[in-house]
This record gives structure tokens, sequence and C-alpha cells, in this order.
């Protein structure tokens, strides 16, 4: 498509986004309190005079309000550049730190910032043990338990809400086992932070969480990992003090404030209905999808995330599903192999043993505070028209 | 996003020739809902033997959808012998060019039409001789014989080129060994008959180049190769096959090359083979290395 015919769609449809498990619309107070920091006070955090000394104290400000959503000691914050920066520094650094016998425990349904760290740790010879899930996507507990038996130094690290079905793993539960085996305990709870009330590491005995700002309306290229005092991890960014010798680098203010901004405005949203009123347009848009013969809905629908649902259309692919939908202006995504650069479909899907049949025409509707029903109403209108069209193409149609 | 061609796009938006010609004189079906993308290519000729009406069905990506619809509109009035000429490249030439990794949509168009003017030629309706064309994909199917036209067709050079085309090597990535193996096999191949044409006296230089592991399963002595393929077989394959009341025969081997007979209750049922393929393969290549190859004995 030539740049002038992209440019014109654009302009004459309404763009409905419903792909907020991929990034967030940052929210305009968060880029409201980050201006500053790129106009007057750009000194540096761990200056000695008083220019830098004022921003220091807005990024101790900004820690405080992420560790008041997570419910932890501030000193326990640590900023890095992304969610998988922080993946990555809490696998290879408490393995390091753990030593050369460390046997890693995770799960088949990880992102790739975990999984693809914990694959690079088996080519060196460590053992990782794959738990696997339930059809609803659900944890395989009994799985987990016995991988936790396995004796000397181990790690596990377990997502707390999975990116692609939603589906909730119990991470408190899990982190209880894992702590009476004497394991450390990480969690990948990206897809979780704000958009879950559970996640406390006050009631929670995980060492280490990590998660990112894109998620929650904050921009792109800021994370968070939470390490619990006394855990063993081993730092993986050298060259300065910063952020207590946990990770160097000169602190990126203003992306840091504007996290500080997204967390407040979660915790806002964690009390105040929020919530369920994305849950309902979720459900309404489930409903309605759900009349589409022979639709069915990915993972457990209880034990999800209240933004995201995953469905399958039997014998259609996902790709040319995206392509219609785009048409209509909405954004959304699919587990199928063409929208990767990989011909492999969706691990996640893969790993529940969700038939064939609906395996490559799985789409991802996920909401946030900005959808609307006008966004719910643009996918029911669209959607049988597409499923209709490209079944009639298929060879498998009805 | 991919960056598709606005003839992609027009294509795919606007399919054309869509559905099943009735009595059609030939039949095509490549691949399958599990692999994520499948066609079927029906034809009928006039009297003058051109193809008068074309149509397809695909279940697949929008550049699947979009080969497909340009492959029926590019053959419509050819005769078989002009359409059997037409290739995966002339398929994204004509939608002006296709993002590499979705060249394989282009060699399911090929690929459906061969099936069908073999359907058309032979009666034949199974997909290809599977006959000492050795599965080498167990994850999408995909056979030696697809990888060899693929890598002559496009001049491929690379493992991850004839993953991009035939999907080959593009799941669990087992394969690539073998992969290697055939390109390896073609260039040389190719350079012995550019020094065959240029000087036609010698030609040693055709042999393939050594394998990467020193001490492969293919260097072993022929008893110890026959002693630890019996011994996979017995532990990884013949117990499952017992289940459905079969067995299977070891028949030679050579190379890398092992040579099996499946007895008993599905011997004959192709589905059943294709499964019983795949499993042979994949248990061989555990326990003897990814270059094994596994080729199925006629009957």
């Amino acid at each position: 498509m030539s740049e002038e015919a992209r440019g014109a769609s654009r302009a004459d449809t309404k763009l409905h986004y419903l792909d907020n498990n991929a990034t967030t619309r940052p929210a305009p107070e968060v880029v409201e309190a980050m201006m500053p920091f790129f106009t007057e006070k750009w000194g540096n955090a761990s200056s000695m005079y008083e220019f830098g000394g004022q921003v220091h104290r807005d990024m101790e400000e900004a820690r405080a309000k992420v560790a008041a959503l997570l419910k932890c000691d501030p000193g326990e914050i640590v900023f890095t550049s992304c969610g998988s920066e922080s993946d990555n520094q809490a696998i290879f650094g408490t393995v390091e730190a753990l030593g050369p016998s460390t046997v890693v425990i995770t799960t088949k349904v990880e992102h790739p910032a975990v999984i693809q760290p914990c694959k690079a740790l088996e080519e060196r010879g460590h053992r990782v043990i794959w738990v696997g899930v339930h059809g609803d996507g659900t944890l395989d507990e009994a799985q987990y338990a016995a991988a936790l038996a396995t004796p000397g130094p181990k790690l596990v690290t377990m997502m707390w809400a999975n990116n692609e079905t939603g589906v909730l793993f119990p991470i408190a539960e899990c982190a209880r086992l894992a702590k009476a085996a004497g394991a450390v305990f990480h969690t990948d709870a990206t897809q979780a932070v704000g958009k879950v009330a559970g996640v406390d590491m006050a009631a929670t005995p995980a060492d280490m969480l990590s998660f990112s700002g894109h998620k929650i309306h904050a921009p792109k290229g800021i994370g968070v990992l939470f390490i619990r005092r006394g855990t063993p991890v081993r730092p993986f960014l050298l060259g300065g003090h910063q952020e207590k010798s946990r990770r160097a680098g000169t602190e990126n203010v203003p992306y840091i404030v504007g996290l500080g901004k997204a967390c407040e405005l979660a915790a806002a949203e964690l009390r105040d209905g929020t919530l369920d009123r994305i849950a309902a347009l979720r459900d309404r848009l489930e409903a309605g999808l759900l009349r589409i013969p022979e639709t069915v809905v990915n993972g457990n629908r209880e034990m999800r995330l209240a933004n995201t649902l995953n469905i399958s259309f039997p014998y259609i692919e996902g790709e040319a599903m995206l392509f219609h939908l785009a048409d209509a202006g909405i954004c959304a995504s699919s587990g199928s192999a063409c929208t990767s650069g990989s011909l492999d479909p969706s691990h996640v899907l893969k790993a529940m043993d969700v038939p064939f049949t609906s395996l490559h025409g799985s789409l991802r509707f996920s909401l946030s505070r900005y959808s609307t029903d006008a966004d719910v109403d643009a996918v029911l209108e669209a959607m049988p028209g597409i499923v209709r069209t490209l079944r009639d193409l298929s060879p498998f149609g009805r | 996003m991919w960056d598709y061609s606005d003839k992609v796009l027009d294509h795919f938006h606007h399919p054309r020739n869509v559905g099943v010609v009735e009595n059609p004189d030939g039949t095509g079906e490549v691949g399958a809902l599990a692999c994520g993308d499948a066609l079927k290519l029906t034809f009928k000729l006039d009297k003058d033997g051109r193809i008068a009406d074309v149509k397809f069905q695909t279940f697949g990506c929008a550049s699947a959808i979009a080969s497909s619809s340009a492959l029926t509109e590019m053959i419509k009035g050819m005769t078989l012998e002009e359409a059997s000429k037409v290739t995966n490249a002339d398929i994204a030439a004509y939608l002006g060019g296709l993002p590499e990794q979705k060249m394989h949509c282009s060699v399911m168009g090929m690929e459906a039409l061969e099936a069908a003017i073999a359907n058309y030629r032979t009666g034949d309706t199974s997909v290809r001789e599977l006959k000492d064309d050795p599965l080498v994909c167990t994850c999408f199917n995909v056979h030696e014989s697809e990888i060899v036209q693929a890598i002559r067709i496009n001049k491929l050079t690379t493992v991850e080129q004839v993953t991009n085309y035939t999907k080959a090597g593009g799941a669990c990535g087992r394969c690539k060994g073998a992969i290697r193996a055939i390109l390896e096999r073609e260039t040389a191949a190719t350079a012995a008959a550019a020094t065959t044409a240029a000087a036609p006296a010698q030609t040693q230089a055709a042999a393939p180049s050594p394998a990467t592991a020193p001490k492969a399963f293919k260097d072993l002595p022929p008893a110890k190769k026959v002693l630890a393929v019996e011994k996979a077989l017995d532990e990884k394959v013949r117990p499952s096959l017992a289940i459905d009341g079969g067995d299977v025969e070891l028949l030679d081997v050579s190379g890398s090359k092992v040579q099996v007979r499946f007895l008993g209750h599905c011997a004959h049922c192709v589905a059943a083979r294709l499964t019983q393929d795949g499993l042979v393969q994949k248990a061989l290549r555990d326990a003897l290395g990814d270059d094994t190859i596994v080729v199925e004995a006629g009957e």
C-alpha cells in the first residue's frame, strides 16, 4: 500500500484500539507529568548540587508511588529499561548468584523474555523444568509441586497473567510453595500489575517481580524489577552506583516520573470500579462473538484478566482476519503463525492443546480504561461478515 | 505488519475465481488445517485442451489467498503443457513480489497446480508419490523432492531460505541438519554440472561435503548402524505401533538413510503411514542425529 493510501485509510476510519496487552496509550496525565523533565528539570539525579538534588527527590517520589502500587518498600524497586530487561536480570542474575548447579523451574507458556533466557541457560548446561498447563491454560499444580521436589538450589520464574489468554496463575500460593522448598521465586507480572488487585508484595512472598511501564499507560522504555531485600541476585549492568548498584546507568528520570504517575493512576483504578467496567465491556464482546457459529474462547473464563479475550474462529486464519479488521479500523492481534515471523502458531495455545482446527484462527482482543462501547460495537459489527467471507473462501468452511 | 504489494492486497480483498468447478477435470489439494494453510484447486478444460475454468478455495493468510487468486488468473486459457511450467517464482512476480517469509504461499500455489495436473493425467488423488521420497520435515510434512524443487527454481542457498519457501524447519527445527545436507548436495551438483560442462573428463568434486559431526551416525560401520537403528525402533517406535496392531521392519541402512517397511494393521492406510513416518523419523533423529532420513519402502 502506498504511504498516501495508508494515510487516507487511517483518516477515514476511527481507530478502535483493542490491543492493550501489546501496548497502551500513554495517559495524558503521564505525558504532562513527564514534560518538565525534558525542558527544565533535566539535571542528573546523582549530582551533588540542588539542580540535580531536586530531580533526585522527584525520582524518589515516583519510586514511592510504584512501591505503593506493589505494596512494598521503595528501596526494593529497581528501575530498568523494559520488562524484558527485568526478566533477564532476574533470571541470569539469580542463577549467577546461586551457582552452576541451579535448577530453573518455569512454565511452557511464559513470554519470550523468560523463555529465551531459560533456553540459553539450558544450552549452558542448566537443568530447566518446563511445567505444563491444563487445557484451559491454568497451571498444572501437580507438575509444579513435583518440580519443586528437585534437590539443590532452585529458581522459579513464572508469569502472573498470560499475555495471550489473560489466564492467571495462583502466584501467592506458588511463591509460598517455592519458599517452603527453598527456591528463589520470580514472577513476570507485566500483564498483571495495575490489572489485578492481588498484586501485593506484602501478601505474596515472591522474591522478585518484573513489569513494564507501557502496559499501564506509561511510555515504552521504562521497566521495574522489584527485588525483595536479601534476595541473592547479581547485577547485570555494571558501571555506576545508581539504583543502589543494582543497575548502572544514569537514571531515566522523565520516564521514571511518568511511570510513577501511571502507577498512581493504576492504584486508583484498582479501587474505583474501572476494572469492573472493563470486564463488562469484555464480557459483552465475548458474548457477541460467541454468537458466530463454532466460535470458542481459549483459556479459563474465571481465572482471567478483566481486559483480555482470546477467541478462536475455526477453519479460517488469524492474519487474514486481522487485515479485514484493520479495514474497519480495529487493532487486535492473533496467535496464528502467519502474524509473527515464525511459521509456528502460538506456543501458549499449543501448550494448552487447543485443537488444530482453532489453533491458526485465534484472535486476542485486549481492552483498557480508554475502551468504549463504540469499540466493542465496531468489532461485533465487523466480525460476522469477516468470518463469513473467509469461511466462504476456505476449503474447510462449513 | 507485513509490507504487502498493492497487488497482493488487491487479490486478498477481491479474490478472483473462488469456489469449486463443477465436475472438474483435475483437482489438486495441498496443505492441511494443522499446518496453518491449505489450498484446493479445481479446473475444467475446453475442447482444445485449454483451461476454461479454474477455481480455488484457500485456508490461510492474506498472501496465501492472494497467491491462489493470482494463480487462477495466470493459468486461465493455458494448455496443461503451458500451465505445468508455471513456478512459484512466476506467481510471486505476478503479485509484484512477496515478503521473503511468505514465499511458501507461492510454493503452495505451484504444488496445488502440479497436483491438479497430475490428478488429470493419472487420476491419482494422492498428493505426492511417497515412495523413495523421504519425509524431511515432520512438523509440516515436507518431502525431500519439494525442498529440492524449491532450491532449484528459486536458487536457494541457505536453510533459512528453504524454510521461508517450503516451511520445512519452521517449527521444531530438528530437520535443519537434513535441509543443510540437501542444500550441500544440490550446491555440489550444480558446481559439478558446471565443471562437467567445462571439462567433461572428471567429477569427484560432486561428492557431498563431509559431515559436520566427526563420528556421526552415517560414519559408523554398517553393523553398528543396524544395531543402533534396531535399538531405537525397539525402544521408541514399536511399542506405539503395537497399540494399533502394527510393526516396522528395518530393510536397509546406507549413509544417513534408513529404509523401513510398516507391517500389520496400518500398513495400507496412507493417513496412518504419515503419522508413522513422523514417529519413526523423530525417534531415529533423537537417537541417531538430526540428519537421519527415513525412507519407506514400496510394497
